[in-house]
């Protein structure tokens, strides 16, 4: 079961809202499916996406796969320890295993995105 | 022999590096003795722009470098020694006759920069080449330059822009499949292109319904592959290439599957515009690290003028010569016209097949795929039911719900005796495991590989550990490949 306090994509990233903030991340669904990460790249702070516009990739043994933003955002933050333990991703994708910190454009933009619910229910069918 | 036989022990011999090996004084050559007067290169050169002694050079004689590089390949697993099923990659066998054409004194001593008159011989080989080629695809005109398919795929869609720019808008994006070579997209990117990703229907092939959504006058091109990386024939594929000239798109083709289609139909028929065609997976040329590539290029003659120069012209006097003037060619993207020991093993497994031979070919090679496919069905699930052509493409759903998942299996194969196929795409399988026998198989061989496979299933039921700490018989067994992709150790020695 997916946190029910966090927000999903259909590219399986998620996003934490707090105050006008955004947090994301990849699912634990992700993580299981992409493997062992061994390198994420990151955006700068101050760039900005449009929702659904890559934002970075995260290279695993497996596969390089590109990150999409779950809402138009700025960054404000960037996990930076995951330059050096990108293994985080794996062991905690919810915790320390979050990616960047963003300053929503568009806060109507999160009534496109899946409740946990909808999330597990959306993985349960092989996708 | 029983499955179990053929992978046998034999001695494997642990090698140092050259650089620990020989010993001061000796040597693998012996010069005839001076006959000019002796010249020290300082006084010829500016002494600052020497070097001096390389520190710890090794001395060796010509029986260490032997037997170093022969240890050496006794560690390696090739297409000589057997099946390599690398979907998607297509290791086939390389006809050993192309090698001795290939070293034909004309061929392999030409210099590049001979003028043309003296390098007729070379030119009527390329110039034959762009002429089977083009028969082969039913396009109109021929680049030989690209180093490798790749390369092949940047310098169509350059053209690609070149066109547009022309015609005063170089468009915004090219639309590729969800199932593309990742090659795809990043070709188009390094030409100034945004990405547009196609969604697969349940079929395995394009959504022509998702794909009515996102044409529009600033799409440039679509890149699409033919058969795709499914295996699968993109049926609609007239309705595609129609729908995107409608709107003033050309349609690209990543040619790497050719192999499935030779003398069957012809991508310059269903509408395709510009196309790259690999020559090692459909002409018999080495791959990867074993020889420089070449990804020839074929276009419709809208394109025509675009192509790199300089182009071979055959002379009404039956001579050939280059042309340089080009004034709307995108330029050289090679030096030379490309990769010419390739062309010349190229042309010769076209020759030596002839137009019924390659159409047997594509035969023999669906056909040795849809025996490995038929035969592991039961065991293995398809990724999608639909008809495969010349290679297929299974996932590891059944295995993993005993926790064995595709790179178990992989690795387990080598125990018996093979390299594993390719695994982990396309990346819309989850858990893919893509199976290319290529035409060169024996049905022996297939019947081999299916035992194998069949008896990785049967552990993975019965003894899954056996197979998730796999492989048992390699020189070098199960590699951490997080920790060495992590914290990789870059340097020979500490220090």
């Amino acid at each position: 079961m997916s946190p029910d306090d966090l927000l999903y994509t259909k590219e399986h990233e998620w996003l934490r809202i707090a105050d006008n903030g955004g947090t994301v991340g990849i699912t634990d669904h992700a993580q299981k499916e992409l493997g062992d990460i061994v390198y994420v790249e990151l955006p700068k702070t101050g760039t900005k996406f449009n929702s659904g516009e890559t934002f970075g990739s995260v290279e695993s043994v497996k596969a390089v796969s590109e990150l999409y933003i779950p809402v138009s955002g700025e960054v404000i933050e960037v996990n930076e320890d995951l330059g050096s333990a990108p293994e985080n991703i794996n062991e905690d994708p919810y915790g320390t295993g979050w990616m960047i910190r963003i300053r929503l454009l568009n806060k109507s933009e999160t009534e496109d995105l899946m409740s946990a619910e909808e999330y597990d229910e959306y993985t349960s069918e092989g996708k | 022999m029983s499955k179990q036989e053929r992978a046998a022990g034999h001695f494997s011999i642990n090698e140092s590096l050259l650089f620990e090996e020989g010993s001061p004084g000796r040597r693998a050559f012996d010069l005839s003795p001076l006959d000019v007067p002796l010249k020290q290169m300082g006084d010829l050169m500016d002494p600052e722009l020497l070097r001096g002694e390389i520190d710890g050079m090794p001395e060796l004689s010509e029986v260490d470098v032997i037997r170093h590089f022969t240890r050496l390949s006794t560690w390696n697993y090739h297409i000589d020694l057997g099946l390599y099923p690398l979907g998607s990659c297509t290791m086939k066998y390389n006809p050993k006759i192309n090698e001795r054409v290939a070293r034909l004194e004309g061929f392999a001593f030409a210099h590049p920069y001979l003028p043309a008159q003296m390098i007729q011989g070379a030119l009527e080989v390329q110039k034959t080449l762009e002429d089977c080629l083009a028969e082969i695809s039913g396009m109109d005109a021929i680049t030989l330059q690209p180093a490798a398919g790749a390369h092949g795929e940047l310098t169509g869609i350059l053209m690609v822009r070149a066109y547009h720019e022309s015609r005063g808008n170089p468009r915004r994006s090219i639309l590729i499949p969800d199932s593309a070579h990742g090659t795809n997209p990043a070709s188009a990117a390094i030409a100034g292109y945004v990405v547009e990703s196609v969604p697969s229907n349940k079929r395995g092939t394009i959504d022509i319904g998702a794909l009515q959504k996102i044409v529009n006058h600033e799409v440039a091109a679509i890149m699409i592959t033919n058969p795709n990386t499914l295996g699968i024939f993109e049926s609609e594929i007239a309705e595609i290439t129609e729908l995107l000239h409608r709107q003033g798109a050309l349609v690209y083709m990543d040619g790497a599957n050719l192999n499935a289609l030779m003398g069957m139909t012809r991508p310059g028929d269903f509408g395709i515009d510009v196309l790259h065609i690999n020559l090692h997976k459909t002409f018999t040329t080495p791959h990867g690290g074993g020889g420089p590539g070449a990804g020839p290029v074929a276009v419709k003659k809208v394109l025509e003028p675009f192509l790199p120069y300089p182009v071979i012209e055959s002379k009404t006097d039956g001579t050939y010569s280059f042309n340089y003037d080009r004034p709307h060619s995108i330029g050289r993207i090679k030096a030379y016209n490309g990769q010419f020991g390739m062309h010349v093993r190229a042309l010769c497994y076209i020759l030596a097949n002839g137009a019924e031979g390659l159409k047997e070919v594509s035969e023999v090679a669906v056909l040795n795929a849809n025996y490995i496919r038929s035969k592991l069905k039961s065991a293995y699930a398809l990724a999608y039911d639909s008809a495969s052509l010349h290679e297929v493409v299974f996932s590891d759903r059944l295995q993993a719900r005993k926790d064995v998942h595709v790179w178990d299996i992989a690795k387990r194969l080598m125990d018996y005796g093979f390299h594993p196929p390719t695994v982990s795409f396309p990346l819309i399988v989850p858990g893919a495991i893509m199976i290319e026998p290529t035409e060169s198989e024996s049905r022996q061989e297939l019947d081999a590989f299916v035992q194998a496979m069949l008896a990785i299933d049967t552990e993975a039921e019965q003894n899954p550990e056996i197979v998730k700490s796999a492989p048992h018989t390699t020189r070098v067994g199960r590699i951490d490949e997080a920790a060495a992709a992590r914290k990789p150790i870059l340097r020979w020695r500490a220090g």
